[in-house]
């Protein structure tokens, strides 16, 4: 996997670089179509509609519409993106991207902006903190978090070529740049984005890495080796490499913005119990509380998902190896 | 009405809109244009028409007040803070971790607050319920549910339409912030539910159409209610976003603000000078 660790911002948000990712590929494939809920704007989604006019829908704000109206036109062959906030396209949306969409077997990508604590304040039901518990369950549903602007191209280009539900986070802020352009992601597949061998934190998201890369730097400075991984699919999960870095490491602390039932640290203790791996592990992310109204940095210390809070995770983690 | 009273609640509706700005300085941003298109009705609400009482604010028979658009908490806030529900410091904290004022009204933190929204058709479904319980105990209490126009998309508003008028809620108004706006645009073009009056009265509601900031007009309205006996009422209030700063009225950029200094200080001098003017007539 081709990195860019360094510093580096990304010159673009991860909304930004969906926009533009979603009018290349429409530039190519006549079929894929923008549908949107009324919060087009915080996605540029009227950049979409300047470049293809027709292939640009607003339904207004009616979110259980989006979801079967976007099944509807993939039943006749279009490839809609649909897009609204994370909340509505998860809790909102429940039923008709279930059977509308799943178990119908349509060809519809759903984009979930604003996922997680960054709301600010918009407060507590502006807060998508279950969205992949929802929408994990679903039988097939492809479930990506593209944690920089070479990631979000990449999944982009993928949903429009490969017949599917895809569920995508797109987050807001999102701005450390982790992967050199022309690196290539495989659905399925985790990417190793630092190497260690005391521990391994499993992250998803911009946000979350960066909170886990620098909480690797906190733990390198107490002489303990953190090895990172970015799961970019949450489903289909990457099962090898999770029971790899379980073997090799013997502990894991998985890192997501979102809550700690459901999602990720949900999934990858399903893996290390299925495949007889189980080893140390905690699970970094909103603990059982709604979400509240706050900037992020206010959020990840009262949800305890700052590095400091990864780091000590981690030692929790390694004190607790045979 | 006597003239005196009407021009207090023009003035009051004003300060209102100062109290928002309040809140704008204290964030950086906020609602503006939703908050503002709404608040002449909010203020003949709670300063004209509700039996509501800031020094006992749950008490048992009071009308209630649903912000079904919670993204207009500003205008919530800013008549709850001029009646006296909290103090007005409380306005600086908007937008604050922790604060007692979020983007979206929040009812275990502040009184005054009867439900939790934010996620737009919600209000209308629980407006019907709280109508139908208060009904059942024997309670005077009305239930007033304020929408957006471009909210009236969300289909649950739709089942709550029939719900109202198939129990008779005569004891529930209805009004519809008919700014015409909407984020990405008017709603007549994005998705228009004109004319909605057709609509709910197809359902068996009793409705009217005003101008929304035409004090004098709104109150006459709400003074009339119930409409007609045994059907649920509704109020379309044509009305304009931003109303109170001339210079983002009725534009699209108006839903979300994030002035600069300057910009706030001339909304702030417009607001002084409106005052100055209704005081002197
Ligand atoms: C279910 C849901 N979908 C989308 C949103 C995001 N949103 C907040 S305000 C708004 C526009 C509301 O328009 P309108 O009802 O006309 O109110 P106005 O802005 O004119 O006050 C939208 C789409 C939301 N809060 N809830
Ligand atoms: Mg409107």
């Amino acid at each position: 996997m081709k990195l860019i660790l360094n510093e580096n911002m990304d010159d673009i948000e991860l909304t930004k670089a969906y926009n533009e990712a979603l009018i290349a590929v429409a530039k190519e494939n006549p079929n894929v179509v923008d549908v949107e809920a009324d919060v087009a704007n915080c996605i540029f989604g009227p950049n979409f509609q300047k470049e293809f006019p027709e292939r640009y829908i607003d339904l207004g704000i009616c979110e259980q519409s989006l979801s079967s109206v976007s099944a509807g036109m993939s039943a006749v062959g279009m490839v809609p993106f649909c897009h609204t906030f994370a909340v509505f396209a998860s809790r909102r949306m429940c039923d008709q991207n279930y059977i509308s969409c799943a178990y119908a077997k349509n060809n519809v990508k759903i984009v979930a902006s604003a996922p997680g604590i960054s709301s600010g304040e918009n407060g507590g039901t502006h807060h998508a903190n279950e969205d992949i518990a929802l929408v994990r369950p679903i039988t097939d549903i492809t479930i990506m978090e593209p944690a920089d602007s070479a990631a979000m191209r990449w999944a982009v280009k993928n949903a429009a070529e490969n017949f599917g539900v895809y569920y995508i986070r797109a987050e807001r802020y999102g701005q450390k740049r982790i992967y050199a352009d022309d690196a290539e992601f495989k659905i399925g597949q985790a990417n190793v984005i630092r190497e260690g061998n005391d521990v391994t934190l499993i992250a998803e998201g911009n946000l979350m890495l960066d909170a886990s890369l620098k909480a690797a730097d906190l733990l390198a400075a107490e002489g303990i080796s953190a090895r990172v991984v970015d799961i970019f699919t949450i489903k289909p999960i990457d099962v090898d490499t999770i029971v790899k870095c379980a073997n090799e490491t013997g502990a894991i602390v998985t890192v997501e913005n979102h809550s700690i039932t459901g999602g990720l640290g949900s999934a990858v203790a399903e893996v290390l119990v299925d495949q007889f791996c189980a080893v140390p592990m905690k699970r970094i992310g909103v603990p059982n509380r709604f979400g509240e109204v706050g900037q992020i940095p206010d959020l990840q210390k009262v949800m305890h998902m700052t590095p400091e809070d990864i780091a000590a995770a981690a030692k929790t983690v390694i004190g607790g190896k045979k | 009405m006597n003239k005196e009273e009407l021009k207090q609640l023009k003035v009051t509706a004003l300060h209102c809109r100062q109290n928002v700005l309040r809140m704008i300085k204290a964030n950086g941003s906020g609602h503006l244009g939703p908050a503002f298109s709404c608040l002449d009705i909010v203020t003949a609400l709670y300063f004209h028409v509700m039996d509501v009482d800031p020094k006992n604010p749950d008490k048992e028979d009071r009308d209630r007040f649903l912000l079904s658009a919670g993204h207009k908490g500003m205008a919530q806030y800013a008549a709850l803070a001029e009646k006296g529900y909290f103090e007005k410091e409380i306005l600086d904290t908007f937008g604050q971790f922790k604060c007692r004022i979020p983007g979206h009204p929040d009812m275990h933190k502040l009184p005054g607050i009867e439900v939790n929204t934010g996620s737009l058709g919600h209000g209308l479904n629980l407006a019907c319920g709280m109508a139908l319980a208060l009904r059942q105990d024997k309670k005077k209490s009305r239930v007033f549910a304020l929408m957006g126009d471009g909210e009236l998309a969300e289909g649950s508003n739709w089942e709550a339409a029939a719900i109202a008028a198939q129990y008779k809620l005569d004891n529930l108004c209805v009004i519809v912030d008919a700014n015409g706006l909407q984020i990405s645009g008017h709603t007549k073009d994005v998705m228009s539910y004109e004319p909605i009056t057709d609509h709910f009265a197809g359902f068996g509601w009793a409705v009217t159409e005003i101008d929304g900031n035409n004090m004098e007009e709104v109150v006459a309205t709400f003074d009339k209610l119930p409409l007609e006996s045994g059907k649920p009422n509704l109020i379309v209030a044509h009305d304009i976003k931003a109303k109170g700063f001339s210079e983002l009225e009725d534009q699209v950029g108006c839903h979300y603000w994030a002035p600069d200094q300057e910009a706030m200080a001339r909304a702030e001098k417009e607001l002084e000078d409106a005052i100055k003017e209704v005081l002197a007539q």
